[in-house]
């Protein structure tokens, strides 16, 4: 099976499909701020899987299940039904179910924890078969809805991974979708390893007799050591600090301090070397100090992808142009990855453009996602008419 | 009605309607058009969500409502233009029936709305609630589709976030546990059913509303509830549960401003039902409810508030105090 450039007959039409769209904006608005309102961290999703799994049911979809990962998956038949393209979006959240999750509606913005990563995405799959019925827009081939739990963190893909291992279906190709920002286009991902580091101390009562100094000072020497690491100097790999957690008050000496990381190179084998190196300067902290430390790795990926002359690339750019969006091209560690572990060819597209990401805050534009929706059909439509017939 | 009755049979969950294909078969069949009002005063932060979800949930996918109208109270920030770029029908208050004045409250919205909307229903929703839903409509209309005999459907909400037994209390607002179930319990008790009498959420007839009453300011739920009894009966009476509705918390002072328009309104409906100077017999039964799951029952405690007399009449205190007898 092997995909041909196709985007004759679709690129003129992108503006017109904007334009419908926008007649739909209250549904395309009032599904983003029920889908936001409801409180989906990671590995406790299953109320906003059974509203995506209801707006299956009312658009009429078949086969929709909810897997055993929590997954919520629906297939749009194709007038052929040939070939299978998956459409993903991950629908969990960083935040807290304790967190307010109302949604503020203004004139230009959308607002509210987690609109951006992913509400909008998995809205935008919700509303998909309601807006191309609408717009009289028909497949050849079979669309796979797929509404992916366990994406953050913790959850290491876990949804999608469970997915593709299991589906019954072949997937020829697959479309993630990113809340922002609109003009990205991914179709690699990089090596990356997301761990912690955690440094445990005795007790205060030891440290204060040994004039010790606790787990905050440990993680300081790990981290000042790590941060020389020479192949973090070298363009195409980095290490993003994501959060410290230690300690409670002032006059009290932690027993534990944790770091979170992750970790990122475009070079084949550099993750491995970097990670390797940290795992010695833990160990040679922990022997001087006498504190327990410990690597955890939470994830890993390799780096893969397609080239950026694939026809789902060249095809995505063109349909970019036709509707004016510059696109960023950007290495991808989330579910494309997945895709690329499977040697299913994909893209990872934004749907508007946005701020404050993962702050209480966060907030997305209303106006882009005409133009991110309109996006996201052309490319469907273009790997539609791609994909080689038998 | 008995209360008990009542209870089982006229109260709701909104999760009993989540068919609305099968609620506006129902609707077509009945050849009834429901009109949605939201009131409102300087609302520009909540308006634009509110009706941005009711035309696309009960319009656009779901076509329950005939009108989405907010009448306003004269807002001074953007709550008419942004309802009106969101495709709501807006009007002023002030200028629907202007020969009749405009009066400051939102019980004067609520009652121009009877004339300017053409439903045989009316469903009223407050502008300010934050996790607005479409069961906030479907689930009070419903009711009135499905049951000829139910006129005037009420909201309630609010389940507390913990407790430790099986039962939990009903959980009405301050103003309500303080001021006016203890009124009903004396009064009206029946009316001591209805679990949020004061909620701003309610789905009522043409019929009715034509009829009754509408204090402007806020007095107009509690005034309602009365005159619907008075004509109708318990029976006229449903409610729906309709899950949690968080909004801004009313500071006290407004409580207390609130209490006292319920209370000239209270005292009024006893004059024009003939109660003034031939107050019942006061009732020592107080009347509260408790929830498990979703069945309801009473609670009637007996609160006798007895008196002593001045100490002073007391013989044994006139003797020991060396006071004359009396």
């Amino acid at each position: 099976m092997s995909l041909t450039l196709q985007t004759e007959n679709i690129v003129e039409t992108l503006p017109d499909i904007r334009q419908a769209l926008r007649h739909y904006r209250e549904i395309i608005l009032a599904s983003s701020v029920m889908m936001g309102e409801i409180p989906a961290p990671t590995n406790g999703e299953e109320e906003r899987i059974r509203f995506l799994s209801d707006r299956f049911n009312e658009s009429g979809l078949q086969n929709i299940s909810i897997d055993e990962a929590g997954n919520a998956t629906a297939v749009l038949p194709g007038q052929e039904g040939r070939h299978n393209i998956l459409l993903e979006a991950h629908v969990d959240t960083v935040f807290d179910r304790s967190v307010d999750h109302s949604v503020a509606l203004g004139t230009d913005v959308l607002k509210g924890p987690g609109i951006a990563d992913n509400s909008i995405g998995a809205a935008a799959v919700s509303i998909l078969p309601l807006m191309l019925e609408k717009l009289g827009i028909r497949f050849s081939n079979n669309i796979i809805l797929l509404g992916a739990v366990q994406s953050q963190g913790h959850g290491d893909l876990g949804g999608i991974r469970f997915f593709l291992d299991h589906v019954q279906m072949p997937i020829h190709a697959g479309v993630c979708l990113a809340g922002i920002h609109l003009g990205r286009l991914s179709y690699s991902c990089l090596g990356m390893l997301r761990g912690e580091i955690v440094c445990q101390a005795p007790t205060e009562t030891f440290w204060e007799r040994s004039n010790a100094r606790g787990a905050i000072v440990n993680l300081n020497e790990i981290l000042t050591r790590i941060l020389s690491i020479s192949e973090l100097d070298e363009p195409g790999t980095s290490l993003i600090l994501g959060s410290i957690k230690a300690g409670n008050a002032f006059n009290t000496i932690p027993s534990q301090a944790i770091l979170r990381f992750e970790l990122r190179s475009e070079k084949r084998g550099k993750v491995t070397i970097v990670q390797r190196k940290i795992a010695e300067i833990i160990r040679a902290v922990a022997a001087d100090s006498e504190a327990q430390t410990e690597l955890r790795v939470i994830t890993r990926r390799k780096p893969g992808g397609i080239k950026s002359n694939h026809p789902i690339v060249e095809g995505t750019r063109a349909i970019m142009a036709a509707l004016g969006i510059e696109p960023t091209v950007a290495p991808s560690v989330g579910a494309l990855s997945a895709l690329i572990a499977k040697n299913i060819p994909g893209v990872t597209l934004g749907l508007t453009s946005g701020q404050n990401l993962h702050e209480f805050n966060e907030q997305i534009q209303i106006e882009p996602i005409f133009t991110g929706l309109a996006q996201l059909i052309g490319v469907l439509q273009m790997i539609d008419r791609g994909i080689e017939r038998p | 009605m008995k209360i008990d009755d009542w209870l089982q049979h006229n109260t709701f969950h909104h999760e009993e309607f989540w068919d609305l294909l099968e609620l506006i078969k129902a609707k077509e069949e009945r050849n009834l058009k429901i009109s949605l009002c939201i009131p409102t005063l300087n609302e520009e932060k909540t308006i634009g969500k509110e009706v941005v979800l009711f035309i696309s949930e009960l319009k656009k996918r779901y076509p329950l409502l005939d009108e989405i109208a907010v009448i306003d109270s004269g807002s001074t920030d953007k709550t008419r233009e942004v309802a009106a770029a969101f495709g709501a029908d807006v009007y002023l208050a002030s200028e629907i029936l202007p020969e009749v004045g405009d009066k400051p409250g939102k019980g004067e919205n609520l009652w121009k709305a009877i004339y300017q909307l053409k439903g045989d229903i009316i469903c009223y929703v407050d502008a300010d609630i934050k996790n607005i839903h479409p069961r906030f409509v479907y689930g009070l209309v419903a009711p009135l589709i499905y049951r000829q005999e139910i006129k005037y459907v009420k909201a309630f909400y609010d389940r507390p976030l913990a407790y430790s037994k099986k039962f939990r209390p009903s959980g009405g607002g301050r103003v309500t546990e303080i001021l006016v179930r203890p009124l009903f319990s004396l009064y009206f008790p029946e009316l001591t059913a209805i679990l949020q009498p004061l909620s701003g959420e309610y789905a009522v007839r043409r019929e009715v509303l034509e009829r009754i009453p509408f204090p402007i300011g806020y007095g107009v739920e509690t005034s309602h509830l009365i005159d619907v009894y008075r004509q109708w009966g318990l029976e006229a009476f449903g409610q729906t549960d309709l899950d949690q509705r968080i909004h801004r918390n009313q500071p006290v002072e407004a409580l207390g401003k609130m209490s006292f328009g319920i209370l000239q309104t209270f005292f009024k409906r006893l004059e024009n039902n003939d109660f003034t100077g031939k107050v019942p017999k006061i009732s020592p039964l107080y009347r509260h409810f408790q929830a498990h799951h979703r069945h309801y029952k009473q609670v009637v405690q007996e609160i006798v508030e007895e008196e002593r007399p001045p100490m002073i009449t007391n013989p044994d205190y006139r003797r020991k105090f060396g006071l004359p007898d009396s």
